[in-house]
């Protein structure tokens, strides 16, 4: 039964197991899945909060653009590696296989590692160019959306960790796919927040 | 891969088994036992919040006679009560406590889907509330800076608590949203994963509904508390400039310049309005099935008051700036907010009717559970009809930030939640103990509870068209007031103080029934919910003995026609219910 088929139900004239409705839970997803969307939800409206906060703040006379150190375009990479890796690790698993799904999700997750640490190393960049917290409005946004998004994905990491561990411990690639498809599904939903961040800092 | 049909897993849905004391009722994964700490907490620290008010009340009835407090712990007991009542007591209390208890239940699950997750959501809640309660034992005191917490007045030295208070403030707050979105993912996902065979959307009680959509909401509106509570807190502690503007503090220019105070605002309120809503639907919910129980009739227009639910929820989401009019803003926006204020009147009116039509011809039984539901009618309307005054821009101009405002939110998410929770209390006590609570006490609570609700709210509509200003610690001479204001002041406070005191009767009828009030039966009000239909009272862990119920109805067949008992419960096969003769006749 659809979603508005379910909602426009008059339940006082169905009595019984209803007609052609099958026993199990209307949404067939997984539980986890589930709970994740809903998760992609909330924290969309977190960033997308602070874009609004941003472009408001921009108006404000004391607003001074920082030139966006070119660091970014390779820390772009790395992320976008990292997500191709997951996404790799998917398909095969996704397909039924496990042949280099261990290899795959361990890089992608190895990569999201080393976006973070070159993020840091952007931040020293930009403090040796006297650009820092508290400096001017628009690099607080900056300091305040990277670090944000960087700890979203360390958030990330410790479900990949956990889930590296069981693969290590034994488990097979197969038994992990709901892991690996949520990973990858959030990895992308990370990958486009900090397109859209590095956008956004690109062009204002 | 083959997902296993989750609501056909009688032993699949895994529980985690308790070994010990400490495992069962202290880091308990069992959404009965999460629940009730959930409720205890909210209630205890609701508790402080009530005494809170009662010495702003004693400070404004009678200021030269009580010398209890101080200008600065007047500001701090306004800011901490508006807090701790919105967010640490009725939020938890309704989500947390009622929501933790009932899903499950109503849906015919044996837990939640992340019971390990639920459990952290408890203790991270706990650490909020300590983290709160905490500013009150740390130099400077919690922070007096209003519920709202204003900048730029959160971080100047002449608010109380403009140093550490509003610190802990801020961390409270973002850890209660951390173990709001670790509870409500749990909620959603189990309502919409775990329901039971045949348990189809249309067929959950409005409690779950009202639960379903309140959390969507939570889920949507903290994230908007927890980002300006991340800009507030960079601004106090690294010295960023969000929010704050370039100010002079006694004479010196602050560190700050440029920030957008009206920025802190709309993301306050984008948080803010959603939030009212996220305490009433479940009141909501939860009186529809009061009513419905106790009228012994069906809910009328179930369809609609789902509908209700969802259009109420979404429209919560474009009223926030009517917070704001006296803000400033362009005349365009103050006429959209209130055009979709007053739209929302539209659902939120139709539930009204609903519940009254409900009760219309019904078998109404008035135990005192039905007392309170009934209650909660009357202050709803009341709180809801001054909200259509506020909604408009020009009769809000001259009203804003007088006991007219005070008056009506009190009554409509103040008053009219807690008199659902009672109800809800009231009614689930015997499923939750196995015992019955005593009558008398409860219709005692409830009579003084009530008018002294009205003692207490109808003279502050009328302090509010005199002008009397909220938010002051003393109205001291001025043209405009009469001195006789001040008389209506002094019986308002002691109505507050003899509602307060009331409250002890609630608190000394649930302990002792708990003891020793008589045996309840199973199901003692004929509840027709699936919750009244556990194999045990109160449930045992995993709630439904080996099998899980099937769902045959909806939850509202009271008085059927034909049918020989005045309820039919929601896992009866039609082919189970017994007719009356002659209808069986007749057919």
């Amino acid at each position: 039964m659809s979603l508005f088929k379910q909602i426009t139900d008059k339940p006082w004239e169905r009595k019984g197991i209803i007609g052609g409705l099958k026993p199990e839970g209307t949404f067939k997803s997984p539980a986890e899945r589930v709970a994740l969307n809903f998760f992609l939800v909330a924290a969309s409206i977190v960033f997308s909060l602070f874009g609004v906060s941003y472009y408001i703040r921009m108006e404000l006379p004391d607003w001074l653009p920082i030139a966006e150190p070119t660091s970014l375009w390779f820390n772009t990479g790395l992320l976008v590696l990292s997500s191709v890796l997951f996404q790799w690790a998917r398909n095969v698993v996704g397909n039924g296989g496990s042949k280099n799904v261990k290899l795959a999700f361990f890089g992608g997750g190895v990569f999201a590692i080393l976006f973070i640490a070159a993020q840091l190393q952007t931040w020293e960049e930009l403090q040796l160019a006297g650009v820092y917290l508290s400096s001017n409005p628009a690099a607080d946004f900056y300091f305040l959306l990277t670090g944000l998004h960087a700890i979203h994905i360390a958030g990330g990491l410790y479900v990949w960790i956990k889930c590296v561990f069981r693969m290590v411990t034994g488990a097979e690639a197969k038994e992990q796919r709901l892991s690996i498809e949520l990973c990858t599904v959030y990895w992308h939903f990370l990958l486009v927040v900090w397109l859209v961040i590095f956008a956004v800092v690109a062009n204002t | 891969m083959a997902y296993v049909p989750l609501a056909d897993q009688d032993h699949e849905q895994e529980l985690h088994h308790p070994h010990s004391w400490v495992e069962k009722y202290v880091w308990s994964q069992d959404h009965k036992v999460i629940a009730i700490q959930y409720g205890g907490t909210a209630v205890l620290v609701g508790l402080v919040a009530l005494v809170l008010s009662l010495l702003m009340r004693m400070q404004l009835g009678f200021p030269e006679t009580f010398d209890l407090i101080d200008p600065n712990a007047y500001y701090q007991s306004v800011t901490m009560h508006g807090m701790i009542m919105v967010v640490y007591m009725l939020t938890a209390l309704l989500l947390g406590g009622f929501g933790n208890y009932m899903i499950p239940l109503m849906i015919g699950a044996r837990d939640m889907v992340f019971p390990f997750l639920n459990m952290l959501s408890f203790w991270f809640y706990l650490l909020s509330v300590l983290i709160l309660l905490a500013s009150f034992f740390v130099g400077g005191g919690p922070t007096g800076a209003g519920w709202t917490l204003y900048p730029p007045q959160t971080s100047m030295a002449g608010t109380p608590g403009h140093d550490m208070g509003i610190v802990l403030m801020l961390v409270s707050l973002a850890v209660f949203i951390v173990a709001f979105t670790m509870g409500g993912l749990n909620y959603v996902t189990t309502i919409l994963q775990y329901r039971t065979r045949g348990m189809t959307l249309m067929r959950l009680p409005l409690t779950v509904w009202g639960i379903f959509v309140a959390t969507v909401l939570g889920l949507f509106a903290f994230p908007a508390l927890l980002v300006s509570a991340i800009m507030m807190m960079f601004d106090t502690l690294l010295g960023t400039s969000f929010f704050m503007p370039a100010i002079i503090e006694s004479g010196t220019p602050m560190d700050y310049e440029g920030g957008s105070p009206i920025l802190f605002q709309h993301l306050f309120w984008f948080f803010g309005h959603p939030e009212v809503y996220i305490v009433a639907l479940p009141a909501f919910g939860l009186v529809s099935d009061v009513l419905s129980t106790h009228a012994r009739k069906n809910i009328f227009g179930y369809r609609m008051m789902v509908w209700a639910i969802i259009a109420i929820g979404g429209l919560s989401f474009i009223v926030w700036a009517h917070h704001m009019y006296v803000s400033g803003m362009n005349p365009y926006f103050g006429f959209f907010f209130a055009t979709t204020t007053l739209i929302i009147a539209v659902p939120t009116a139709l539930k009204v009717y609903n519940w009254v039509l409900t009760l219309w011809e019904g078998d109404i039984r008035l135990n005192a559970p039905m007392y309170f539901a009934i209650g909660f009618i009357f202050t709803f309307i009341h709180g809801g009809l001054t909200g259509l005054f506020l909604g408009n821009v020009v009769i809000d101009l001259p009203l804003s930030d007088t006991y007219f405002v005070v008056a009506h939110f009190h009554m409509v998410m103040g008053v009219s939640p807690v008199l659902v929770i009672f109800a809800a209390i009231y009614h689930w006590f015997p499923k939750v103990s196995g015992r019955m609570y005593h009558e008398g006490l409860a219709k005692a609570h409830f009579w003084i509870t009530f008018l002294g609700t009205y003692a207490i709210y109808l003279p502050m509509h009328y302090l509010g068209f005199l002008g009397v200003p909220r938010r002051y610690y003393a109205i001291g001479e001025t043209d405009f007031i009469p001195a006789s204001a001040q008389t209506l002041n002094e019986s308002i406070t002691i109505a507050a103080l003899i509602v307060g005191a009331a409250q002890l009767i609630f608190i000394f009828n649930i302990l002792w029934s708990l003891r020793n009030g008589a045996k309840a039966d199973p199901n003692p009000w004929g509840s027709a919910s699936l919750e009244w239909q556990t194999p045990d009272t109160p449930p045992v862990h995993g709630n439904w003995g080996d099998k899980l119920p099937t769902v045959y109805r909806w939850a509202y067949d009271y008085s059927v026609p034909g049918a020989k008992s005045d309820f039919i419960p929601q896992n009866m096969a039609e082919e189970d219910v017994e007719m009356e003769d002659s209808a069986a006749k007749g057919a």
